[in-house]
């Protein structure tokens, strides 16, 4: 850790700085929702469904209102009568047809159906939690249990439940992107043909904070105050005023103050905080909810969840000619926020990979089951994507004989700007030098060896490759409008200079993890000149922050850095007008050097602090042509997405006595363009990695196929990655500036969670390959393994 | 009813008149409002709760504040020395990037602390397997156990 000689700045861009955020982590006085209390406040539980799919016959609550200390009970009939309308999905999808997607009405508390185990049916509010969860257990609800679907493959089949009438078959859309006469063409000459079937195991986020919100009403200001964990507070405040309760968006702050972990699971507008905002003026109370784990697990969205057939049509030579897929995308019981646009337009935008192919079609199903609603979770289409691009070529080479790196070079894209046939263009990128590198850290030359050193110990070693692609930096406003966003995209930023000079950053995304407070004091104090100490950040508050749209998509510092940057450039702007009226020289003969502004070529100059002081004591200063102050906002909006890529190398052990998978070895070499602080990007991939690793041989929500029940809703059932689960990763960084932000970034936060699965699964198919196995589904769990080594076998 | 609680929280007597149904986190958490405890899944899986009960590392979600009776409990915001100075456990998770969105990294720390107290110098597979009850979503756990290491190494 420490400073980079490279810049002239102990704290600046490139220095591994740590992070001013952990004091307060380290030392207990984090401060996040269900740390927050006020006094005087209610506790809410919320009644959810034991069932997938019933007709609520009747809900009585005379007992439970009458039980001590509750306050007041709701259900979806209090909310239909007050006029609360469903929540919204953002993301409008068209069909092959042209239709509109099936927008299922989703009531923050159930109206005459559940759809889904864990859907909200009732909130009791009381004094104390044990209270209100006590009086929940006396609403008697009379449920007329229906037939329940839960597998997305089989959900559109004739003959299955209806989860809503209004969609027929359980489709919500069909969508087809890119070009399929061209496909099938280039299909009907190929001279190999690699086929897939791929189910992306479901996945259930598991932030380790539960969601939580604390919802206060003010009568005297006629305001409300919300307390929620959430990763976007500026669109979680729009979805709620404008969609679903009809409030006037200034009469509402929502504040997410340090939430401890997302990964997608909280971008979302959920029933809960809805609920207990709307209520909280209903019973003029502060009402605090913080989820139970086994809520967490059956009502935060889920992740993944696709049945997919997949095809890569090659020339005798391993080139590819052209990609054929379809898709089903289990959406859950309702759409979710951007639930529509994850197995959409961040899916098979991404499946040119980094390969030539020229001609790319796909078709989506997206389909409605009983299930909790699935929408973004780390990376969020790319890594489904980059599974099937990844898993097919793995599987071509082995079937044309070709090795694994040699393929990929054969298909790498080399030069840039590259269109790909699915609609983005890639600004820049070096796949080659991912490659090579990884390769070389990897000793991949060293393999064979290892390979027969494990055999000599019993264990079956293999190895796999994975080169992904992702589209972050979300989005050009104006092309995620013609997809279907029902938002803007862009970033904002304000930068504060205080009278003495130090500065107070005021930003649109949102840290739940990722380390801004640090990250972005880095790049200030860099462009300022100025001690990183004087620099502080404030997210997450929208009653401090301009409009932003929050973090996800590993968009914070390629669009909110972005919007930062552009806030300084009117900073220095305005402080060499300052300068230039107290230095008695031109405007344009100020230059800004290393938190000076000097007259060029003379040694007049003024530091940072002292133009500032004259902003705010303006006695020497040019008044008829310039306001006061220092303080500028900019907003940003990208004009293309960032592509960062990479490519990483793993290799497992399988004991083949147990099935039982180990991985031994991980290498990720990953391009992000420049990087500010190594230390917290290098971070983000090892969490990125343990989640894809998680996924490739642990994690799987699982429903039972006939009660509709989930079964894997604890941590007994599900299995997370613990500290004994993974190895220690080596991780190196190529840089390819993006050429289109400010500060050449391209964001690293899902890059493990997208690169490591096809890795990994690769890695224990390349160990089986000796007994004929070609295939190895998700999660690779020693029962799988070893049943897997046993069919083979037999 | 309520039941008369005495025990030892962070060095300082506490008493209080409790449900004898409060578990030993909301008790901290809630009485003494030492939020730093953090309950991450009420079951007893995920260890953020984990603070030191009479110096070993225990679950505070899993057992009853009465349970504690007479005890000696310390919690995160006890860890460091009476002057701030942070405990070298958090001065190695600081430095080794030990943390990300820090949920769950107090009973990370106090885990970490008690395991260094049984065994000062563990091997990286120690570490790992001691750590097995304590769940982190962030970090990949790469940066934890080399901030135990860290700790270790220098103590």
């Amino acid at each position: 850790m420490g400073a980079n000689p490279t810049s002239a700045f102990p704290n600046g861009i490139g220095a591994s700085s740590l992070r001013k955020e952990d004091q307060r982590f380290l030392t207990g006085a984090g401060n996040y929702t269900d740390d927050i209390n006020f006094p005087g406040q209610s506790y809410a539980y919320f009644l959810r469904s034991p069932h997938a799919h019933a007709k609520i016959k009747s809900i009585k609550t005379q007992a439970a209102s009458a039980a001590p200390g509750v306050v007041a009970i709701f259900t979806g009939a209090d909310l239909a009568e007050a006029k609360v309308g469903g929540l919204p999905c953002g993301w409008l999808i068209t069909d092959m047809s042209g239709q509109p997607m099936k927008e299922p009405p989703h009531p923050p508390l159930a109206q005459g159906k559940v759809h889904h185990v864990g859907d909200q049916v009732a909130v009791v509010i009381a004094e104390s939690y044990l209270q209100a969860k006590d009086a929940a257990e006396l609403i008697e609800v009379d449920y007329d249990v229906l037939a329940s679907v839960t597998d997305v493959a089989t959900a559109t089949q004739p003959g299955q439940p209806a989860v809503h009438d209004m969609a027929p078959n359980n489709v919500c859309y069909v969508w087809g992107h890119g070009d399929k006469a061209a496909v099938d063409k280039a299909f009907s000459a190929a001279a190999h043909v690699t086929t897939l079937e791929i189910r992306n195991n479901r996945l259930i986020p598991n932030a380790i904070e539960p969601r939580a919100a604390v919802a206060q009403y003010s009568r005297s200001e006629d305001a409300y105050t919300l307390y929620v964990a959430n990763q976007n507070p500026h669109v979680e405040r729009l979805l709620m005023t404008a969609f679903v309760l009809g409030l006037p968006e200034h009469k509402v702050r929502v504040i997410a103050p340090d939430v401890g972990g997302g990964f997608g699971s909280k971008i979302f507008l959920y029933a809960e905080e809805t609920v207990i905002t709307w209520a909280a003026k209903r019973v003029n109370r502060t009402i605090k909810w913080t989820a139970e784990r086994f809520e967490s697990f059956m009502s935060d969205a889920h992740g993944r969840d696709h049945a997919t057939k997949a095809e890569l049509a090659l020339d005798k030579d391993g080139h590819f000619l052209a990609m054929r897929v379809k898709t089903a995308a289990n959406l859950g019981a309702y759409l979710s926020t951007f639930a529509s646009s994850v197995p959409t337009i961040l899916y098979a935008t991404l499946l040119a990979g980094q390969y030539t192919t020229p001609a790319i079609y796909a078709e989506v199903t997206g389909v409605f089951t009983n299930t909790v609603p699935v929408d973004a979770y780390r990376g969020a289409g790319r890594p489904e994507a980059t599974f099937v691009v990844e898993r097919l070529v793995s599987k071509a080479a082995m079937e044309l004989g070709i090795a694994q790196d040699e393929i990929r070079r054969r298909n790498f894209i080399k030069t840039f700007p590259y269109a790909t046939p699915v609609g983005l263009t890639y600004d820049v990128g070096n796949y080659e030098a991912t490659l090579a590198a990884a390769t070389k850290i990897a000793d991949v030359a060293g393999f064979p060896a290892r390979r027969e050193e494990a055999k000599r110990r019993g264990k079956l070693r293999g190895i796999g490759y994975s080169c992904y692609i992702e589209a972050c930096g979300l989005a050009p406003s104006n092309i995620a409008g013609a997809l279907g966003a029902r938002a803007g995209l862009f970033e904002a930023g304000e930068i504060r200079v205080h009278p003495t000079g130090s500065v107070t950053v005021f930003t649109g995304s949102h840290s739940h993890g990722q380390g801004h407070e640090t990250t972005f004091a880095q790049v200030v104090a860099e462009r300022l000149g100025i001690p990183f100490e004087n620099v502080d950040v404030v997210h997450g508050d929208t009653g401090r922050i301009p409009f932003g749209m929050g973090t996800y998509g590993s968009r914070s510092l390629a669009v909110g850095g972005s919007a930062i940057m552009k806030a300084l450039d009117k900073i220095i702007a305005k402080g060499k007008k300052i300068a230039a009226h107290m230095l008695e020289a031109a405007d344009s003969d100020i230059v800004f050097e290393n938190g000076n502004f000097k007259v060029a070529g003379t040694d007049k100059q003024l530091a940072f602090g002292q133009v500032a002081f004259s902003a705010y004591v303006p006695h020497n200063y040019p008044l008829d042509k310039l306001e006061p102050g220092l303080n500028e906002t900019a907003f940003y909006d990208p004009t293309n997405f960032t592509y960062p890529a990479g490519s990483h190398i793993c290799e497992v052990e399988v004991d083949p006595e147990t099935g039982v998978t180990k991985v031994v070895s991980y290498v990720a070499s990953d391009d992000f363009g420049n990087i500010v602080n190594p230390m917290i990007v290098e971070g983000q991939v090892h969490g990125g990695l343990v989640q894809g690793i998680g996924q490739a041989l642990l994690e799987q929500a699982v429903y039972d196929p006939e009660s509709g029940q989930l079964l894997s809703g604890s941590y007994t059932d599900y299995a997370m990655p613990r500290a004994d689960d993974v190895p220690n990763f080596k991780v190196d960084t190529q840089v390819t500036p993006c050429t289109h932000n400010p500060l050449g970034v391209k964001g690293c936060g899902e890059a493990g969670a997208i690169g490591s699965p096809p890795a990994v699964i690769s890695a224990v198919i390349d160990a089986l390959k000796d007994l004929g196995v070609r295939d190895m589904a998700m999660p690779a769990t020693p029962y799988r393994v070893w049943q897997t080594i046993q069919n083979a076998r037999a | 009813m309520t039941v008369k609680l005495l025990l030892n929280v962070n060095g300082k007597e506490v008493e209080a008149d409790i449900d004898p149904r409060t578990l030993l986190v909301q008790f901290l958490r809630e009485n003494l409002r030492l939020t730093g405890t953090h309950v991450g899944c009420d079951t007893g899986q995920c260890g953020a709760c984990t603070i030191h009960l009479n110096g070993q590392a225990v679950k505070s979600c899993n057992i009853l504040a009465l349970q504690a009776q007479g005890s000696e409990v310390l919690t995160i915001e006890g860890l460091a020395a009476a002057n701030g100075d942070m405990h070298p456990m958090q001065v190695a998770f600081k430095e080794c990037h030990g943390l990300q969105c820090g949920f769950c990294t107090p009973g990370m720390v106090m885990s970490a602390t008690a395991l260094l107290k049984e065994n000062p110098k563990p091997s990286e597979e120690q570490i790992r397997a001691g750590l097995d009850g304590n769940m982190c979503r962030c970090t990949g756990y790469q940066n934890i156990v080399k901030a135990v290491q860290t700790c270790a190494a220098r103590s």
